[in-house]
């Protein structure tokens, strides 16, 4: 193939950069099953499979060998998921439990340094104090706000960048083979850097922080859309041609589907870079926002402010992931384990 | 060699290959030579077979007549005139899946009417009609994903005979599906295609296949390819008598003869790819 080079220079290029063009659909889905979701979902091989599928490697229930005993054994099986589902809850808890409490000891005995380190009774009180009566910047609602409209903003829009001259590029390769070393060149940049020049660009406004955020969400998104759009199923595209599609329709009915789920994955791992590129444009300078909350908390040496702060972002980016696993199930349910049992 | 066409009063026939040859440019930059020379008739409503050695360049026959690729050599015509591009009397049904698996199974059958322009309602009529034939009408909300591999390839086959095809292509359609199926889906075919009751409305098909039973079963004519390049070798009729049943037509001595015959043909061209061994195959 002729076009080879270029596929391999970009696919090369995203890889020293912070952000690896991220390997979609079975990956992801491990990834976003432990840990950070509140409630998990049942263990896959015990969930039951409404739909009538005749794949012989489903049928592992246990039809053929007598009723009763098949019954008995899926709910031994219920029961053992179910207590471990417990005992995995309980020690998570027990985990949390201990490290805060060892923390807010070894504090109050002075074995690490209150002042430097904190401890959680601060942090608590400092996120009260804050939620009663403001920050010293305004309310804290008025700051997560201007955070979360910058990251969300700057996501936006780096998406949509990202997703349009991904696709772009991955369907014309002349432009690919325009562009592709410039895109090279700038996301070998450490993007961050570029934060304090927006500052001077934009002024302290929100502006600036929109414009770090993208320049950070750009890159992943563009990367996982150009792929995306250049691992298309060929057969796909070809049905498609033979059924009449024009190249703009194969483009949205064939490329820019099969390619969602790339960008997906894109997607979860991008609003965390939009959250830091707003964060640190606040706190190199702003007028508002959590960022802001942080360098100030800094600045008088208030180490509860800046573990409060922290504590509040996590909280939000965790609501937010949340948020975009929810809208990926919706917009997946043509996928095997996408979610399909429910729908059927 | 050109066949024995028979072209009606002023009718050009369905396809025709005049000294096709496709070559490929590999990744080293030298060229493959797909196919060569190729000459190939097919009549109005005809049904023929392509068996050939694997790896021959049978498929890449099927996408010159389908406008997806242009001879670098020779000419391709359908209904007398020169292809230059996807034509929408031509239907497709590819060896692998190529449903949309983001589509239900309604939504894949109207893709090509709705592709070429129908309204969306006419469209909808036209591709449960099909569904309907194909024995899927209550599975027409489902994704490809909940489907069998044999019901995949009848919303394949739907989704192709939705846009009424003049001229239908297959490479190797079946060959993904166990026995029994593939012998049922075989049966379907030849009554959905309707040659055997109305040969001046049938489509003309061009089969491609590696499995001769499956061939001689089917077809009006089998023709035989050599070892890539690809060229025709020889070609045969099959005066077995239709509507045929694909499960008992191959019991029958007449069949039997035929088979012996045409593998002699095309035993010869398998030994050779098969000496050139697998680092050629491709």
């Amino acid at each position: 193939m002729p076009r080879e080079p270029l596929e391999d220079s970009l696919a090369a290029s995203s890889a020293p950069g912070p952000e690896p063009a991220v390997v979609p659909e079975r990956e992801r889905e491990r990834e976003q099953k432990p840990e950070t979701q509140q409630k998990p979902e049942p263990e896959p091989q015990q969930k039951p499979e409404p739909q009538p599928k005749p794949k012989s490697e489903k049928g592992s229930t246990g039809r053929g060998d007598g009723m009763s005993s098949g019954t008995g054994r899926t709910e031994a099986r219920a029961r053992a998921a179910r207590t471990r589902r417990l005992l995995v809850h309980t020690a998570r808890a027990l985990l949390l439990v201990a490290v805060v409490a060892a923390w807010e000891l070894m504090a109050r005995t002075n074995v690490i340094d209150p002042f430097n380190f904190s401890m959680p009774s601060k942090i608590w009180a400092q996120i009260v104090q804050w939620v009663q009566h403001g920050t010293a910047q305004g309310s804290l609602g008025e700051q997560i706000w201007y955070t979360l409209y910058e990251a969300l903003l700057g996501w936006l829009i780096g998406v949509a960048a990202g997703v349009l001259l991904g696709i772009a590029l991955g369907r014309i390769s002349f432009l690919a083979d325009v562009l592709g070393p410039y895109i090279k060149v700038l996301n070998a940049l450490p993007r961050i850097v570029l934060a304090p020049i927006f500052l001077i660009w934009f002024g302290l406004g929100p502006a600036s922080k929109v414009a770090s955020a993208v320049v950070l969400v750009f890159f992943p998104v563009f990367f996982n859309a150009f792929q995306g759009a250049r691992e298309v199923d060929r057969n796909l595209v070809a049905n498609a041609r033979v059924l009449g599609a024009s190249n703009r329709r194969v483009t949205l009915h064939v490329v820019v589907p099969s390619a969602t789920s790339w960008i997906f994955t894109s997607l979860h791992v991008s609003f965390g870079f939009a959250l830091i590129g707003a964060i640190v444009g606040e706190y190199i300078g702003a007028t508002k926002g959590i960022g802001l909350l942080v360098s100030a908390s800094q600045g008088t040496f208030n180490a509860a402010g800046v573990y409060a702060a922290m504590v509040i972002l996590a909280v939000v980016a965790l609501l937010a992931e949340g948020l975009l696993t929810f809208a990926e199930k919706r917009l997946f349910r043509w996928k095997a384990g996408g979610g399909s049992g429910a729908d059927g | 060699m050109t066949t024995h066409s028979d072209p009606g009063p002023g009718a050009a026939p369905a396809i025709e290959l005049r000294g096709a040859s496709k070559v490929f440019r590999t990744p080293s930059g030298a060229g493959h030579t797909a196919v060569r020379d190729l000459g190939l008739t097919v009549r109005q409503g005809e049904f023929v077979a392509v068996v050939g050695p694997t790896g021959c360049g049978k498929s890449t026959t099927l996408t010159l007549v389908s406008g997806l690729e242009e001879p670098t050599e020779g000419q391709v015509l359908i209904g007398g005139e020169p292809v230059t591009g996807i034509r929408p009397e031509v239907g497709f049904v590819f060896q692998q899946d190529a449903v949309f698996p983001w589509r239900t199974v309604l939504s894949n059958v109207m893709a090509g009417p709705r592709f070429r322009g129908v309204p969306k309602a006419a469209a909808k009529e036209r591709a449960r009609d099909w569904l309907g034939r194909v024995g899927l009408a209550a599975f027409e909300d489902r994704y490809p994903h909940q489907l069998s591999g044999g019901q995949r390839k009848r919303v394949a086959l739907a989704q192709t005979f939705v846009g009424e095809p003049r001229i239908l292509l297959m490479d190797e359609p079946f060959s993904a599906l166990d026995v029994q199926t593939r012998a049922l889906m075989s049966d379907e075919l030849l009554e959905l295609w309707g040659g055997a009751s109305a040969p001046d409305t049938a489509a003309s098909v061009v089969f491609v296949t590696h499995d001769l039973e499956e061939a001689i079963a089917l077809a009006d004519r089998v023709v035989v390819m050599t070892a890539g390049p690809a060229t025709v070798k020889e070609v045969f009729a099959v005066d077995l008598p239709r509507p045929r049943q694909v499960e008992s037509v191959r019991l029958e001595p007449r069949f039997i003869e035929i088979y012996r015959e045409i593998w002699s043909s095309l035993g010869e061209e398998v030994r050779i790819t098969r000496e050139r061994g697998a680092g050629h195959a491709a």
